[in-house]
């Protein structure tokens, strides 16, 4: 339907009733391959997440270990001969770190997905990590205790 | 000839063009629209609703009210009293039959918000908590915090999406009201992103719009408000009501001019002159006592506070800022945990603009434009003498405000008078046959007048902000909180010229897409028709009532003007002043009192 | 302090330009003046076609949020003087499509906010002239997460929102977690049932940064670490208890 009326002189309108909807060229911004690279927080992030890797090579290590502590003294000198090698050790000085970074971005994260309350008061934060640092500490201290006294 | 879709460029072979078709309209998504748009959709489902804002509907400025929402709600309070403690704020200009059905309506309305889940604040029991407010003899302000508009905005959105028969047009400017057969009958609208212009037809449009701050200097006011709806019924031929009485709130940021909400002083603060002396008592507000008072020196009504600020400065005792002068809002004594619990908004915002702690340091204000009590002239069910027109909200004027509004009292008309538009629409438009199709006709004429007017318009020299500024310093410096005839004619030949230069405006930007600068012009020639008729309306009430003072004229004239001033558009797009008597049903007019008791005793 | 600043905006018009350019432009430099102001100097004085939105200026209606060096921010509420000297760069919210200049197409959260069901969702309703008693500690479960005024600025800075625009995002969850942890409200398990999916909580991956940006400390990162929380125990419930037993 076309009218005419109002429209200037010599100009055909066209008058679209119910045009399909006519959407402008949004801008799509990409996001770079590197965005974990453009901010410390989201390197910060990749690195914790990226630390779980460590986690699981010590925990199979430790069964590797406990592994070779059952199968008699032979395989537990050759573990441990193993584990003395440069590499191994850098390797698990890498992987201690991370898992530190691991522990401590944990607790500082936890208490975020728990609400305490007492008395109305929303219980902070470093009430909930502070223990769970020390029973951290106590455990450790506990495996150490037993391990290194033998 | 035909450009491709997709090729935006302005081309004058192609206009965008639709129309499209809702039984009601409504323009503005604030409390008043979204509390209508929820009225007809549970009045009847099947009535199909528009609501077409400029802005998403959470942006509007019912989003920032802060203080609280009056009700009747504890035992020793009554109907009577709220109604009473309204028609002497308002000077005797309220109509009492409105203000009747408005003060029993209100606490069902807030109550009904407490079950859409809005989170009023409570006593220790769970039972809703009310707060003192300014020119209230009773506690009765229901209150979220500081935040209370905030939280009812959000509430009445968020519930206003379970409803399908509710469509919204988000981002779409109304540019002029349809009329035909002599009854609106839609709108016309821009779609903001894409620049095309769709007639929106109804068989009745309902204007929730808000009111018009912006057209003074410093206002509490968002960018968004600058009297749409007013200036679309206007000049549709609708009558605007009680134009010149413009509120000023007490206290708001100087250079800034945010609001710092009354319930600041009703917690207890103290409004201090340079010499740290409560300068209210002066003023026939009562006498300073540590605690507040109802009805009494900081709880006194707003006009009279404004008005005690104007003549301090008169005296040069107000505090001489950067931005000019101020006076001090104390609250230190309150403590810091009240503070938190029940100012928590303003403290945030005293820090964030001023760098001061209200804990522990004196805030600057000053008199602020606020509200209008004026606008488009309605009846008790928000209908216009212009059939299928209806108005609810800071853009309508009932009146139950009438020479000045008492705090709190604006949300709930937002939910009172938003139903009963809602209802009253819905039962109008169940008569009316459907729109006409042709009506398609006033967007593609409103379309010719934006290309010719603006964008495709050569020449022109005038900024619009250069006008715009210049109509906010002319109507702050004289038609503010105190008027003359004189600063008043100066006004009127001043806003006569900025309309003249406003035809010679000249647009950076001439697209269509998302052309921001364009509604800013079209906001100018709002603003500048009603800031015509807030003059001319001032100009022939020849008294001083609540928030209209003049200085020729400084008592109240019940003999006279115990009236409304409607000012219509006359044939030259004059505005023409006529009177209508104000509606008194239960309380004669009597002397305006606080802090005190009457001289012949109550 | 120098009286004046460079701005750099990022420009974008779809009728002329291929992708968003930047124009650079010199505004005084006022110790109360934010973003926002300098935009409107520019606007108003240098060039009209700047186009941004704006409305309440005192950082509770939403509409300003922009990136201002490359962090989400609100106009209104960032003070031009914590970046003197300058150059302060503004461009549009990421992560989502551009319209114009510094505007995005943020129709999308609204769909999202919608999916999230963020009513009162009730069985059985009390009489009107009934309140629903709830304690000031019942209103402070939920309080917090109330708080949101949909700046979206938590989306600018969700990688995951970024990476994958299918997720539901931190603002939609937390208004559902509003709702969840309302006294007055019996639709948990309906709002269970919607988000608990990868699109919804268990797309988060606690990268915090949404909390990090909130210009409100809505904390909408605790609000979907909670919900994960609920989640869990409802499913270990639903495995352990027989079908139909609460």
């Amino acid at each position: 339907m076309a009218q005419s009326h109002g429209a200037p002189e010599g100009c055909e309108v066209t008058a679209m009733i119910n045009p399909t909807e006519y959407l402008p060229k949004s801008y799509h911004r990409r996001m770079s391959t590197y965005w974990w690279l453009a901010r410390w927080p989201y390197l910060k992030f990749i690195l914790r997440e990226a630390s779980s890797v460590f986690v699981g090579w010590t925990v199979l290590l430790t069964l590797v270990q406990i592994w070779a502590v059952t199968r008699g003294p032979s395989a537990n000198a050759a573990f441990h001969a193993w584990m003395r090698h440069p590499l191994m050790l850098g390797v698990n000085v890498i992987a201690f770190l991370f898992v530190l970074f691991h522990a401590v971005t944990w607790f500082s994260l936890m208490p975020k997905t728990m609400v305490i309350r007492v008395k109305r008061q929303r219980v902070p934060d470093w009430a909930i990590s502070g223990p769970s640092y020390a029973a951290w500490v106590m455990v450790s201290l506990g495996v150490a205790w037993v391990v290194l006294r033998g | 000839m035909n450009s491709r879709l997709g090729d935006v460029i302005i081309n004058r072979h192609v206009i965008m063009l639709d129309i499209s078709s809702h039984d009601i309209v409504i323009v503005g998504g604030g409390g008043a629209g979204l509390r209508a748009a929820i009225a007809i959709a549970e009045t009847d489902p099947q009535l199909s609703v528009a609501v077409v804002s400029k802005v998403y509907p959470m942006r509007s400025h019912t989003v920032a009210a802060e203080g609280g929402a009056a009700g009747v709600h504890l035992d020793d309070d009554s109907h009577d009293e709220h109604a009473y403690d309204t028609v002497s704020g308002g000077d005797w200009l309220c109509d009492q039959d409105a203000v009747q059905a408005f003060v029993k309506e209100a606490p069902l309305e807030l109550m009904r918000l407490e079950h859409w889940g809005c989170p009023w604040s409570r006593e220790p029991d769970g039972r809703i908590a009310v707060r003192p407010f300014g020119g209230m003899k009773k506690t009765r302000t229901w209150f979220a915090a500081d935040e209370t508009g905030f939280h009812m905005l959000h509430t009445l959105f968020q519930t206003s999406l379970k409803y399908d028969s509710v469509t919204r047009y988000d981002e779409y400017f109304v540019t002029k009201l349809l009329v035909d057969d002599g009854r609106v009958q839609g709108v016309v609208a821009v779609e903001l992103t894409t620049g095309k212009v769709q007639a929106i037809t109804a068989k009745a449009v309902i204007l929730c719009t808000g009111g018009c701050g912006r057209i003074f200097r410093y206002t509490t006011n968002a960018a968004i408000k600058t009297g749409d709806g007013m200036a679309l019924a206007y000049r549709a031929g609708a009558p605007l009501k009680d134009m010149e009485f413009v509120q000023y709130h007490p206290t708001g940021l100087p250079f800034t001019g945010i609001l710092i909400t009354e319930a600041a002083r009703a917690e207890g603060g103290y409004l201090l002159n340079k010499d740290g002396y409560r300068y209210l008592q002066d003023y026939d507000l009562g006498k300073p006592e540590p605690t507040p008072v109802l009805r009494s020196m900081e709880l006194g009504p707003r006009d009279r506070l404004s008005q005690a600020f104007i003549c301090e400065q008169e005296k040069g005792r107000t505090v001489e800022g950067p931005y000019g002068p101020v006076v001090n809002l104390d609250l230190r004594h309150l403590g810091e945990k009240t503070i938190n619990t029940k100012l928590p908004f303003v403290r945030e915002l005293c820090l964030k603009y001023e760098n001061i702690d209200p804990v522990s340091q004196l805030i600057p204000v000053r008199p602020v434009v606020h509200y209008m009590m004026g606008g488009v002239h309605t009846d008790v069910n928000g209908a216009t003498p212009l059939p299928g027109l209806y108005a609810a909200g800071e853009v309508a004027c009932v009146s139950i405000n009438g020479a000045n509004r008492l705090g709190s009292n604006s949300l709930p008309e937002l939910l009172v008078f938003g139903a009963r538009a809602g209802r009253a629409a819905a039962a109008y438009a169940a008569d009316q046959p459907s729109p006409s199709r042709r009506l398609l006709a006033g967007a593609l004429e409103e379309d010719a007048r934006l290309n010719d007017h603006y964008l495709t318009k050569s020449g022109g020299r005038e900024r619009i902000a250069d006008l715009r500024e210049e109509m906010q310093r002319i109507m702050e410096r004289s038609a503010g909180i105190y008027r003359s005839e004189k600063s008043l004619t100066g006004t009127a030949d001043k806003l006569y010229e900025l309309q003249e230069r406003s035809r010679d405006i000249r647009l950076d930007d001439r697209g269509r897409l998302f052309n921001t600068e364009l509604i800013s012009a079209l906001e100018l020639s709002f603003m500048l028709e009603i800031a015509e008729t807030m003059v001319q309306s001032a100009m022939e009430r020849t008294e001083s009532r609540g928030a209209h003072q003049r200085t020729d004229y400084p008592a109240r004239d019940d003999h006279k003007f115990l009236a409304h001033s409607m000012v219509y558009r006359d044939a030259a797009g004059r505005p023409r002043v006529e009177y209508v008597p104000v509606t008194i049903t239960r309380w004669p007019p009597a002397e305006r009192v606080y802090g005190r008791e009457m001289r012949n005793g109550e | 302090m120098a009286s004046r600043i460079t701005i750099e905006v990022a420009r974008y018009n779809p009728a002329r330009d291929h992708e968003p350019g930047v124009n650079s432009y010199e505004v005084p430099l006022r110790k109360e003046w934010v973003v926002l102001d300098a935009l409107n100097c520019i606007k108003d004085h240098l060039d009209g076609s700047l186009t941004f939105r704006w409305s309440c200026r005192m950082g509770v209606c939403g509409s300003c949020g922009m990136m201002v060096n490359g962090v989400p921010k609100l106009a209104c509420a960032t003070f031009l003087s914590d970046y003197a000297p300058g150059p302060v760069r503004v461009e549009p919210m990421r992560h989502f499509p551009i319209l114009r200049d510094l505007v995005v197409d943020t129709s999308d959260f609204l769909m999202k906010l919608a999916r999230s069901k963020p009513w009162i969702i009730r069985k059985v309703e009390k009489p009107m002239d009934q309140e629903y008693f709830q304690t000031p500690a019942q209103l402070e479960e939920y309080r917090q997460f109330s708080m949101c005024i949909n700046c979206l600025l938590c989306y600018a800075a969700c990688p995951i929102y970024g990476l994958d625009s299918q997720f539901t995002g931190p603002a939609a969850i937390a208004l559902a977690q509003r709702y969840n942890r309302d006294s007055r409200d019996e639709g948990a398990s309906e709002r269970l049932d919607s988000l608990s999916n990868l699109e919804g909580i268990w797309g988060c991956m606690f990268f915090g940064e949404c909390t990090q940006v909130c210009p409100k400390h809505v904390d909408p990162a605790g609000a979907i670490q909670q919900y994960k929380l609920t989640a869990a125990t409802e499913w270990l419930k639903a495995m352990v208890l027989p079908r139909g037993a609460k």
